[in-house]
């Protein structure tokens, strides 16, 4: 089924938000409805983006290459992001991340084996003050997860395995 | 020392400020009101001139003069910068989370100073949850009549959306921002022409921060003398200085322009956690050059002209701090990491020198590097700055030449001699234990 097919108000309500003739910047948002059933953008919305922004397919290819939020390819369910930079890391985000991981039993970039949660180290997510930290990403969108600790962590792979 | 014009949903009496009535009943859109009912787009350039208001977003640019750049052509576009992505920055975020009409109020001011029927809030993609809640505040303007058309029974008419960029560190350069809005890659643009002439779909554009806008209502209400009795001459006002690292009580301190390292640091935040000592400061985050923890960088002023008299930046005051346990050649890998990875691609120095760059600092931590090699580190910095179109690869040179200069010991016990010595070869010296 295609976006407009499944979400006719959503993609008129994105278009009205830019000028006519800059249905271009409508881009990045219909790319979001476009990864929310499968959290990745599958080819067939590729194109289907292009038509209703008026642009090249390769053209909105580039955009989900260029972007870390995009995804061409499937993955876990949800996308346990853990921050790693500088500031979190001197607050033991490292060995935090190694530790989901080890519990995970992946390596970083990897899926568990039900296939519901991938993890990944990313760049600062602006909680610095919180961390250890991550984010949870899925199709429905993504969710902050501050001042974090194994068994919180545990606590919320258990729900998420369960759903 | 604390003042909370920003931030002010600390007060007492005022944490439900993100709530529409609890907002108006403090005060809140009668800027907005006086502005768009008897005041004209120039007298509120004039006043925000007046009050010296400069750019939170890292550059310090004075807000007023950047508006009065604005070429006169129609549509305009005002474009808030929300896109908050330097290591060691969550001020933006505390703003729109808690704060959310002030910053909205101060958006709508800018946009009736510059004529503007639309604007964009670019909100980093990570924002998500409070794109959403942003969504429906905006929808509340609306049916209260504070947007939409004829605002306020005037002839004034304006749109506020938000849009939502999805992890690209680059597009808080304003340009690159105006490409992402436009559909594009989020990659900088050649200037001049800068965005005041030909900026988001090639029209007048005035791009500024989060922060910088939820000053504006408070500056129009109570008047640009009142708020050149804070802070500095040349930095008036107050600024969110966001602490984090090794200090005691990390998080976010509003405090005039002028106070000192010392008085944020030991007398508002606890000090450094588990008494330790400080040894080095990062004061913009990944961007500026480190400072060595001494006595006279710690009784410098946080203004834009003192952090840059000492030779770094106070840029959007994400102020790192990092203990005697922090070694800065593994401070210099993270950020490099940082940069390689949101290096746009589009100037060749910074994409491959950032690229080169970390592979040099993953040997330095593997240990057992030789002198050369840090030499070449040297060099490679030297390929990247000032050849880049805009600020990033600069950026990206800016931990590792500090380190490289300032504590070039940290360097040398990675050195193959050093390792030959019965140490921990691969010394990663840091503190591990997470926060409880």
């Amino acid at each position: 089924m295609s976006l407009l097919q499944k979400y006719p108000a959503e993609v008129a309500a994105i278009l009205a938000r830019y000028p006519a003739d800059n249905k271009r910047s409508a881009v990045m948002p219909l790319l979001y409805l476009a990864q929310r059933a499968e959290n990745y953008v599958p080819a067939a919305a590729i194109d289907e983006v292009a038509v209703l922004c008026e642009i090249e397919p390769t053209q909105v290819a580039s955009i989900v290459g260029f972007y870390t939020l995009y995804y061409d390819k499937q993955a876990g369910r949800h996308r346990i992001q853990i921050c790693t930079d500088l500031p979190c890391a001197l607050r033991g985000a490292d060995e935090f991340a190694a530790a989901v991981c080890a519990h995970l039993g992946v390596e970083m970039g990897g899926t568990t084996a039900d296939g519901k949660v991938t993890v990944e180290g990313v760049m600062c997510l602006a909680a610095c003050d919180r961390a250890p930290m991550f984010q949870v990403q899925n199709g429905a969108g993504l969710t902050f997860h501050e001042n974090q600790t194994l068994d919180s962590v545990k606590a919320l792979v258990a729900k998420l395995q369960a759903e | 020392m604390i003042e909370h014009i920003v931030l002010r949903h600390r007060l007492p009496g005022l944490e439900n400020i993100n709530q529409l009535a609890a907002y108006q009943a403090s005060g809140g859109f009668d800027a907005y009101r006086t502005v768009v009912t008897s005041m004209t787009p120039q007298a509120v350039i004039d006043l925000i001139k007046a009050s010296g208001l400069r750019g939170r977003g890292g550059a310090g640019f004075p807000t007023g003069v950047k508006w009065s750049f604005l070429s006169n052509r129609f549509p305009r576009y005002v474009v808030a910068n929300s896109d908050e992505s330097e290591p060691g920055t969550f001020k933006d975020r505390e703003i729109m989370e808690r704060n959310p009409f002030q910053f909205l109020e101060g958006l709508m001011i800018a946009s009736y100073a510059a004529q503007a029927s639309t604007a964009y809030n670019y909100l980093r993609g990570e924002f998500w949850e409070l794109a959403a809640r942003l969504d429906a505040q905006i929808a509340e303007l609306h049916a209260a009549g504070l947007l939409g058309k004829n605002v306020l029974g005037t002839q004034y008419s304006l749109d506020v959306h938000n849009h939502l960029g999805a992890g690209a560190y680059i597009c808080g350069e304003e340009s690159a921002l105006l490409e992402s809005i436009e559909g594009k890659l989020g990659q900088p643009r050649l200037k001049p022409p800068f965005p005041a002439d030909r900026g988001l779909y090639g029209q007048p554009t005035v791009v500024n921060n989060t922060e910088t806008l939820a000053n504006i209502p408070p500056i129009v209400a109570r008047g640009a003398e009142w708020y050149r009795t804070l802070g500095t001459e040349s930095s008036p006002g107050t600024k969110v200085m966001c602490l984090s690292g090794h200090v005691a009580n990390a998080g976010n301190y509003e405090v005039p322009f002028g106070i000192t390292f010392r008085d944020l640091i030991y007398g508002l935040a606890g000090g450094i956690r588990g008494g330790r000592t400080l040894k080095a400061i990062l004061p913009s985050g990944a961007s500026a050059p480190i400072l060595a923890a001494t006595d006279k960088v710690l009784d410098t002023r946080l203004t834009y002209e003192d952090v840059a008299a000492l030779g770094s930046q106070l840029g959007s005051a994400s102020i790192i701090l990092m203990d005697e346990t922090v070694d800065m050649s593994w401070v210099a890998m993270k950020t490099t990491h940082f940069f390689k990875h949101e290096s746009c691609g589009k100037c060749t120095p910074c994409r491959e020198g950032t690229y080169w760059m970390t592979h040099i600092l993953d040997r330095v931590q593997a240990g057992g590097v030789q002198a050369a090699d840090l030499a070449l580190l040297s060099d490679v910095t030297h390929q990247i700055g000032g050849k880049c179109l805009c600020p990033l690869g600069d950026f990206a040179t800016s931990a590792v030449v500090s380190s490289l200069k300032l504590f070039p010991a940290d360097y040398e016990q990675h050195l193959a001699v050093a390792a030959a010595v019965p140490a921990k070869p691969a010394a990663r010296a840091k503190v591990a234990q997470p926060v409880s």
